[in-house]
């Protein structure tokens, strides 16, 4: 493929896609490990309410306003799902069932209440996202990547991805030692003087900040997946800390690129015309090779339980 | 418009909805019940993700074979089908990998639904998908249910109730005490996959009427709700049912008085108002009887201490000691006790005195584990042993001023 095509068709998609999904993939190491897994899965939900009210009072889709909102609609929830959990006794699984399922009924409810038809904004779009359309029509080869002209009109979307993965591994990369140790041993954390609760708070805040600006540009498929996928299959290839986020990294991102080109590619190599959705080829990828590594890990199994067939 | 809705006035489909919509709140309600006892409420959200591919699926073989692709049963057989094929992915992943249950809920949910997304677009490229209308199994779509879908929601609705029946004991027992359960002789894994599969078959029934993300909500929310309303796995079952069942046909009834308003939605947000109110006003477990409670026992707690000050001839200082002691007539604005107060007050230390002999002796060791001091000594012990210690107490000793 020449690079006159490549350069403004597909390599915005595909940076755009692998950012994302190595930005979800880093918390999400720590989000399995702490059996929070489905916190991605609630924000991804929660976020649509959010997006839907600061387009309601701002009257447009720009860019910071809907992130703002959907930063808004998370800290209700996780607040939401507190308040249930201590005022009803309730576990936290169903509070949380029962947050981000009304939550997300809610954002429907005004999304076909409001009169979005002139714009790109509805329920398809919010799970999907629209991977395929971040093109840069202003490059016109490999040179255009050295040309200020043509990269001032890249998609906004890169660099606001780009930005997200570099807070978030600064953030993973400063805390990493209280964070693997709270996350391993919480009560000798605390012992050491680490304030626990708070790191807690700051990992989901992270995570949030992480999905939500994943889910502006590819949709909440892939964040759902990115943030359990890649780090549950790496869970199953080592049992240091260290050498699973490292993989984690590797399996977002040879999701990312693979699913891509699959959904690109995959359908003309088959014989048919069409592409087939990026974001659900690339979280279908990423269950592969979760399947491969829950078959054939080498550490798949509980330590000390017996290899069962 | 309302009213007319509730009372089935406004037109036939309307009211087939309605009725639809209550019959699959009961099945959910009930079915859920047990995943929410069990603490495995989000394994429905892995499930009902994991009905899309088997959609998508089914509609493309359909109309493989020549037929119509949007042929109702059998596009939620295919979903029964790709949902089983999620349910045995958790249980692998959770019982063979070291992997907990959160993280497999949440890899069966997104890879499948990736794949149906797949599958959906797919679709859309088919000369005999355009028009398939399948993204309405998202979110539901009430808009064109015929009378025979409402059979199905009403048929199988009604299985899945005789199969919760049947299933009850044993699902009860493996919610409350796996442990027991297996020594019961049940088979803990069996009872689960039993109760998962009667989830599947209300996330498979609800698909048409509030789609696939929102039937979600008909399995947790009304559990909750009805676990404010009683301590009886029976009751909170049927009481989950009803909740359910009322949402569903309210919910339908709103929707159906303007016609922008989506049924899914407005079903679950009327669940969720149910929740939100049976939290704040139910008996014993809501956030007022609470409150209430609390309130109670702080003046309990009061009053006692401040008549206990004042038998002692000690100021009381606390501001709602002195409020809750005068507005019972109990002390006058200057802290001096009336002529009550000094009985009452007599009557506490003395309550107090005996409390203390009862817990400095080892034989009354069972009644000085109740002490809270509150309770009056008189519905702990019998007159006899009352007597007996004030024996030991001895009788009022002169008070030296």
């Amino acid at each position: 493929m020449s690079g006159e095509e490549f350069v403004p068709l597909s390599l915005p998609p595909l940076l755009i896609g692998t950012f994302a999904a190595i930005a979800c993939a880093l918390p999400g190491n720590f989000l399995v490990l702490r059996r929070q897994a489905l916190i991605g899965d609630a924000i991804s939900h929660v976020v649509l309410p959010g997006i839907v009210v600061a387009f309601l009072l701002t009257g447009a889709v720009s860019t910071w306003p809907m992130m703002l909102g959907a930063m808004g609609a998370a800290v209700v929830a996780v607040v939401l799902i507190e308040l249930i959990r201590r005022l009803g006794r309730i576990e936290p699984g169903a509070a949380m069932g029962v947050v981000f399922t009304a939550m997300f009924a809610g954002g429907v409810l005004l999304l076909e209440q409001s009169d979005t038809s002139s714009v790109h904004l509805d329920v398809q779009h919010a799970l999907y996202g629209n991977l395929e359309s971040l093109i840069w029509l202003d490059a016109t080869g490999w040179g255009s990547l050295l040309d200020t002209d043509a990269l001032r009109y890249l998609p906004p979307e890169l660099p606001r991805m780009g930005f997200t993965l570099l807070g978030v591994a600064a953030f993973i990369l400063l805390f990493w030692r209280p964070l693997k140790i709270s996350t391993f041993d919480e009560g000798f954390a605390r012992s050491v003087g680490i304030p626990t609760a708070a790191l807690g708070l700051a990992l989901v805040v992270v995570a949030a900040i992480a999905a939500v600006a994943a889910f502006d540009a590819v949709g909440s498929i892939i964040v759902i997946a990115m943030f359990i996928c890649p780090p549950a299959a790496a869970r199953m290839m080592t049992n240091r800390l260290e050498v699973q986020v490292g993989w984690s990294v590797v399996f977002a991102a040879v999701s990312a690129v693979l699913g891509y080109v699959l959904a690109g590619y995959g359908p003309l190599w088959l014989g048919a015309d069409d592409a087939v959705s990026a974001a659900g080829m690339i979280a279908t990828v990423s269950g592969v090779i979760l399947v491969l590594a829950a078959r054939f890990g080498p550490c798949r199994t509980r330590a000390g339980a017996p290899a069962e067939g | 418009m309302l009213w007319d809705a509730l009372l089935l006035k406004l037109g036939y489909n309307a009211a087939l909805v309605a009725i639809g919509a209550a019959l699959l709140g009961f099945a959910a309600g009930a079915t859920g019940t047990f995943l929410f006892l069990r603490k495995r409420a989000l394994v429905s959200d892995a499930v009902s993700h994991a009905t899309l591919p088997g959609v998508g699926l089914a509609f493309i073989v359909m109309v493989a074979l020549g037929g119509d692709g949007r042929n109702l049963a059998g596009l939620l057989l295919g979903s029964a089908l790709s949902a089983g094929a999620g349910l045995w992915a958790l249980s692998w992943l959770t019982r063979h990998t070291r992997l907990a249950e959160d993280a497999a809920i949440g890899a069966v949910l997104s890879v499948f639904f990736g794949f149906g997304v797949v599958l959906l677009t797919v679709i859309q490229t088919m000369t005999a998908g355009r028009q398939a209308g399948l993204e309405s199994f998202l979110l539901g779509s009430t808009a064109g249910m015929l009378r025979v879908d409402a059979l199905v929601i009403a048929i199988s609705g009604a299985l899945v109730l005789v199969a919760v029946v049947i299933l009850r004991r044993p699902m009860t027992m493996v919610a409350f005490d796996p442990e027991f359960a297996a020594t019961q002789g049940i088979s803990v894994h069996r009872v689960d996959m039993a109760t998962m599969g009667l989830v599947m078959a209300v996330t498979v029934i609800g698909l048409k009427v509030v789609g696939l993300i929102l039937i979600v909500a008909m399995l947790i929310i009304p559990p909750v709700t009805a676990r404010f309303w009683s301590d009886r796995s029976g009751r909170v079952v049927l009481l989950a049912g009803a909740f359910g069942a009322l949402s569903g046909y309210v919910g339908a009834a709103i929707s159906a008085t303007t016609p922008a308003l989506p049924t899914g939605p407005i079903i679950v947000l009327v669940a969720f108002g149910f929740f939100v109110l049976s939290m704040l006003v139910a008996p014993g477990r809501g956030v007022l009887a609470a409150t209430v409670r609390h309130l109670r026992y702080q003046r309990r707690v009061h009053l006692r201490q401040g008549l206990l000050a004042l038998a002692q001839g000690q100021p009381v200082y606390e501001n709602l000691t002195r409020r809750l002691l005068r507005r019972a007539g109990l002390m006058r604005a200057d802290g001096v006790p009336t002529d009550r107060g000094r009985v009452r007050a007599a009557r506490a230390l003395l309550d107090e005195t005996r409390w203390q002999a009862v817990r400095a002796d080892p034989a009354h060791e069972g009644a000085a584990s109740l002490y809270d001091g509150l309770r009056d000594i008189e519905t702990v012990l019998t007159r006899d042993q009352i007597e007996e210690i004030d024996r030991r107490i001895g009788g009022p000793k002169e008070v030296r001023t």
